[in-house]
């Protein structure tokens, strides 16, 4: 016979634990939902109850959006920025931990410091520098070449998250056997064919986790880019969001802000819906993020 | 393995870029911080430059907006910490422990904070924290009377520190969840089995036997989180307040750049960043040392 007593403290205690987890998941669906419902809004509509539903479907705040307010030619800027950084990146730090964790020579040691000490260094720290040396090449060169250079914040992008990628790669690549290089040579294969053929598609897994946590970074990031891209023309989607912010606390165009909010939001939700397993079973990985 | 031609050509060619790259956009960025702190410094021509040793660390000591900056950055390092951990540790073990319906649904729902962009979360949050139209005092005012005196969540020079703290905790605890989700997994189960036929309760099993095996990753992600959230509370200043009212949400990195870049006092913002360097290092081995322990092993 079962006893009673236990049974509804166990029911309470389920009770409880329900309650906190749904109460939890509700602070971040509403206001999430609700952004992507207020971009539909008329203005008109934001005076009243937030909690109104949408009398219509008000796409014209999408168009504005991306017409009046930019958001058209920051789309592109973004897309522009953060594929050219994520190729810089991939091309540069792959090589680069494939050969710190497999060989041994000199000055190894040295890098491999000096790259998990980088893991440590934000970028907001050296934000201000970097862009006065921009400011410095400029006029070495006598132009304007660096500063408002979509290349450039690639490049800047790529360059900070280089510590964090070479950790993750260089982790996954010592833990492959010895055997697969010294097959490849026996065979007569070169250093580079080896690594290109043979190591690189046994990392897919670890790349593709790289890719997918750098998309994020470099899509989301909006410090550097609102420091060195400044000109209208090269702004990125999070500074023009920036921007709109600003434009609604003076001249109210609340439902232009928020179709911008969801043009921002919206790549970034529809690959995390494709890929959520990937992401969370790759962050174990790695471990850290900074 | 023997020498092969090409070896050392091969090597070199690899590591080269990554090399470089990074001394040019991190090491000589990260040394020229601390060696602008030293010059007086305004506008972009070297000729204003003068070198005034540690007079920029003196004058931020009786810098009355730093230290105000400073306190903020201690108190919401502290909230944040505190209350991000806690609700990460307990949703996580809930979620491995527990037969739960939608345990998935948890997890996913649960770590799209971290996807979206701070901006994207500041203006989330600039709706919910609206004095008149927004979600939280529309909520407010089903219990109280808020039409004449509604609460400024983002206005009021006493809450707005808790109001950017409501907002990164928001942000973070999925992430960490996740983390932790993955390491308790790996917790065997015949500890938790052992534990209940000698009549160890959840919270007693939690204490003694969960955060105890997984105590070495609870400590990294502590040491790297205290770090990381001097770097993200300026991310949500910027986004959400801009350092207002008056000065009064103004975080180290905040107050740094709106020296260094807004102001064009390079010397000066820089002594702030080499301050905030030292402190969050300091910090670091701080709880590094206060969370020691001999690690267990299942």
């Amino acid at each position: 016979m079962k006893k009673r007593k236990p049974m509804s403290a166990e029911t309470l205690y389920k009770i409880f634990i329900y309650v906190a987890l749904i109460t939890f998941a509700v602070t971040i669906i509403v206001p999430v939902g609700w952004a992507f419902l207020a971009s539909v809004k008329e203005n008109s509509e934001f005076y009243g109850s937030p909690w109104a539903w949408p009398k219509g479907f008000y796409f014209q705040n999408f168009i504005d959006a991306f017409q009046k307010a930019n958001m058209g030619t920051y789309f592109i800027n973004s897309i522009l920025v953060t594929a050219l950084a994520l190729a810089i990146l991939l091309v540069v730090a792959l090589p680069a931990s494939y050969v710190l964790a497999r060989y041994r020579f000199r000055g190894r040691r040295v890098l491999n410091t000096a790259f998990m000490g980088g893991l440590f260094v934000n970028v907001n720290y050296i934000v201000v520098p970097i862009f006065l040396m921009l400011v410095d090449w400029n006029s070495l060169f006598g132009g304007t070449v660096f500063t408002n250079n979509r290349l450039m914040v690639a490049l800047i992008y790529a360059s900070t998250a280089l510590p964090f990628t070479i950790y993750l790669l260089s982790g996954y690549f010592a833990t492959l056997p010895k055997d697969y290089e010294e097959a490849a040579y026996v065979d007569g294969s070169g250093y580079f064919n080896t690594m290109v053929k043979i190591i690189m598609p046994m990392a897919k897994p670890s790349i593709i986790t790289v890719i997918l946590f750098n998309f994020l970074s470099f899509w989301n990031e909006y410090i550097i880019s609102m420091t060195l891209l400044t000109d209208d023309a090269f702004k990125t989607l999070p500074v023009g969001l920036m921007n709109l912010m600003k434009a609604q606390n003076a001249a109210a165009q609340y439902g232009q802000m928020y179709a911008g909010l969801v043009i921002v939001m919206l790549p970034t939700l529809i690959l995390y819906i494709m890929v959520q397993k990937k992401l969370t079973q790759g962050m174990t990985v790695g471990g850290l993020k900074g | 393995m023997e020498k092969h031609k090409g070896r050392g050509r091969f090597i070199f060619f690899c590591v080269a870029p990554a090399a470089v790259l990074f001394t040019i956009f991190m090491v000589i960025p990260t040394l020229q911080v601390f060696w602008m702190s030293l010059f007086k410094w305004g506008g972009y021509s070297a000729e204003g430059k003068t070198f005034v040793g540690l007079d920029n660390f003196q004058k931020l000591l009786g810098d009355e907006k730093f230290l105000r900056s400073f306190q903020n950055s201690v108190l919401l390092i502290v909230l944040v910490t505190i209350v991000t951990f806690a609700f990460a540790l307990l949703f996580a073990g809930i979620l491995t422990r527990e037969k739960l319906k939608g345990q998935n649904f948890f997890r996913i729902i649960f770590y799209i904070p971290n996807i979206l962009s701070v901006v994207v979360i500041a203006a989330i949050f600039n709706a919910i924290y609206d004095p008149n139209s927004g979600l939280l005092n529309s909520i407010l005012g089903l219990f109280t009377n808020l039409k004449d005196n509604p609460v400024l969540w983002l206005g009021d020079q006493k809450i707005v520190v808790f109001s950017l703290a409501g907002a990164m905790v928001w942000q973070a605890i999925g992430y960490y969840m996740v983390m932790y989700m993955a390491s308790m997994s790996a917790v065997p189960e015949s500890l938790y089995e052992s534990a209940s036929l000698e009549g160890a309760g959840r919270f007693r099993q939690f204490f003694t036997i969960t955060v105890p095996l997984i105590w070495t990753n609870i400590r990294t992600t502590l040491t790297f989180f205290i770090i990381s959230s001097i770097n993200l509370s300026f991310l949500f200043v910027k986004a959400m307040t801009s350092g207002g009212p008056d000065g009064s949400s103004e975080v180290f990195l905040s107050y740094m750049y709106g020296q260094a870049y807004t102001n064009s006092s390079y010397g000066y913002g820089m002594a702030i960043g080499v301050i905030v360097f030292l402190f969050s290092f300091a910090l670091a081995a701080i709880v590094n040392a206060v969370t020691k322990r001999e690690p267990l092993e299942y």
